[in-house]
């Protein structure tokens, strides 16, 4: 479909700083412009990437981390866990070892600090990855348990499976929101980032936000303006100095509210979005490859 | 018996803390000998866990219960595992809580907040 040269398994991130700016649709309406695609969503404490795909599932699988256990018979209160655990999982109350799992990151390094190996690691669930088909595009999606604080083990899982599958696609991932750790895991594998923002300040300082991290990671980005309408734009106030570049602006219309609001697949049902997308689709490609071609 | 109470500042005329688990310090009172001594929390600037470890603190100082305006859920359950109970205060100062306390108008602390680490943690 395309003469622009390109690595076959192209993994493409699409985030925003906030819920609700379309990073949604702009995922789910590429992987399906793309055809031939992986969609992976991300966005494990709310996915909803699946709601627009329906797919047939053909595999599940269960998420553990490892949470420590003590066996109380051998330790003796040196405390050195405590001391150790950034995130304050453990107390020692009454000459006994309490365990936080809650606020517990699984790192286990309680486990190497004990002089008398104490502690041990048992397996806890916090979720599931399931993958499926629709149409031609394979989709991924995480779920975390409701209750269980960090998705991160998750992601790192769907990213996982999306590296063991056999053939080559492109990917496109839907982050969730905001520039935290789960962020981070999210767009750590990606080529290139696609950062969806709002016509609005807050829409702007939202974006500034995520702009910084992918500037972090030293990944190639570009903005696509969703809910766009005609006249004064307070978002689009970039200084001299910022390098990105706004690659494609969503209207601000009905046909595609509608139809998105009905759990729809715009470019499947609209010829219009699919010539949309799909030229959307080329300039990522372009950017992507002028990418390689100035880095190397 | 010793008593803990949050405190904003290291001396006896400090405001209550309206945090336990951020509390800047720890009002350590013995109510036999009137002695006051306070305690730095070293919790306080903590990235996560922080009531935790400040309960850690008051279970070690030895003290019997503590007084706070409110209390989050991982640190009460650290202080119930160390037999302290929790009291509401409601009195800005310090020592007007110490008087309520020791003329047994204070009544236990029934709501506790499911804390707001999880809520923003990352």
């Amino acid at each position: 479909m395309t003469n622009i040269a390109f690595k076959k398994d192209l993994k493409i991130a699409v985030l925003s700083g906030k819920g609700g700016a379309g990073k949604t649709l702009l995922s789910v309406n590429l992987a399906a412009a793309a055809s031939q695609s992986n969609y992976i969503d991300c966005d494990v404490e709310e996915p909803n990437g699946h709601l627009f795909f329906n797919p047939t599932w053909y595999m599940e699988k269960d998420v553990f981390v490892k949470i420590p256990v003590v066996d109380e018979s051998i330790c003796d209160g040196c405390r050195k866990c405590l001391d150790f655990c950034r995130f304050n999982a453990l107390a020692y109350i009454n000459n006994r070892l309490k365990i936080y799992e809650d606020i517990c990151h699984s790192c286990g390094g309680c486990i190497l600090v004990c002089p008398l190996m104490a502690l041990t690691e048992k397996d806890k669930l916090i979720g599931k990855v399931s993958l499926g088909n629709s149409e031609d595009v394979r989709v991924l999606s995480g779920m975390i348990n409701i209750g269980d604080s960090s998705g991160t083990p998750i992601i790192k899982e769907l990213l996982s499976q999306s590296r063991s599958l056999s053939d080559k696609r492109p990917t496109f991932i839907d982050c969730p929101p905001g520039s935290s750790c789960i962020v981070m895991e999210s767009i750590k594998d990606a080529d290139f980032c696609l950062i969806v923002m709002e016509p609005t300040i807050f829409g702007r300082h939202n974006f500034d936000m995520v702009y910084d991290l992918v500037k972090l990671f030293n990944k190639p980005s570009a903005v696509v303006i969703n809910k766009s309408i005609d006249g004064y734009n307070p978002s689009e106030n970039f200084t001299d100095k910022d390098e990105i570049k706004v690659l494609e602006k969503i209207p601000f219309d009905k046909e595609l509210g509608l139809l998105s609001s009905n759990a729809e697949i715009v470019v499947r049902k609209s010829a219009k979005y699919r010539n949309f997308f799909s030229s959307l689709l080329e300039k990522i490609y372009m950017e992507v490859s002028n990418e390689t071609v100035t880095r190397t | 018996m010793k008593i803990a109470i949050p405190a904003d500042n290291n001396n006896i005329d400090s405001k209550v803390s309206q945090s336990f688990g951020r509390a800047p310090f720890f009002l350590i009172y013995d109510t036999e000998t009137e002695k006051s001594e306070f305690l730095n929390n070293t919790a306080a600037s903590l990235q996560g866990g922080a009531g935790i470890k400040a309960a850690q603190l008051i279970v070690d100082s030895k003290a019997s219960a503590l007084l706070a305006p409110r209390c989050g859920q991982n640190a009460a359950d650290v202080l119930k595992s160390g037999n302290i109970s929790i009291y509401k205060i409601e009195a800005t100062s310090l020592m007007e809580n110490i008087t309520a306390f020791k003329e047994n108008r204070l009544a236990l602390l029934q709501d506790i907040h499911t804390g707001f680490h999880d809520k923003y943690r990352v």
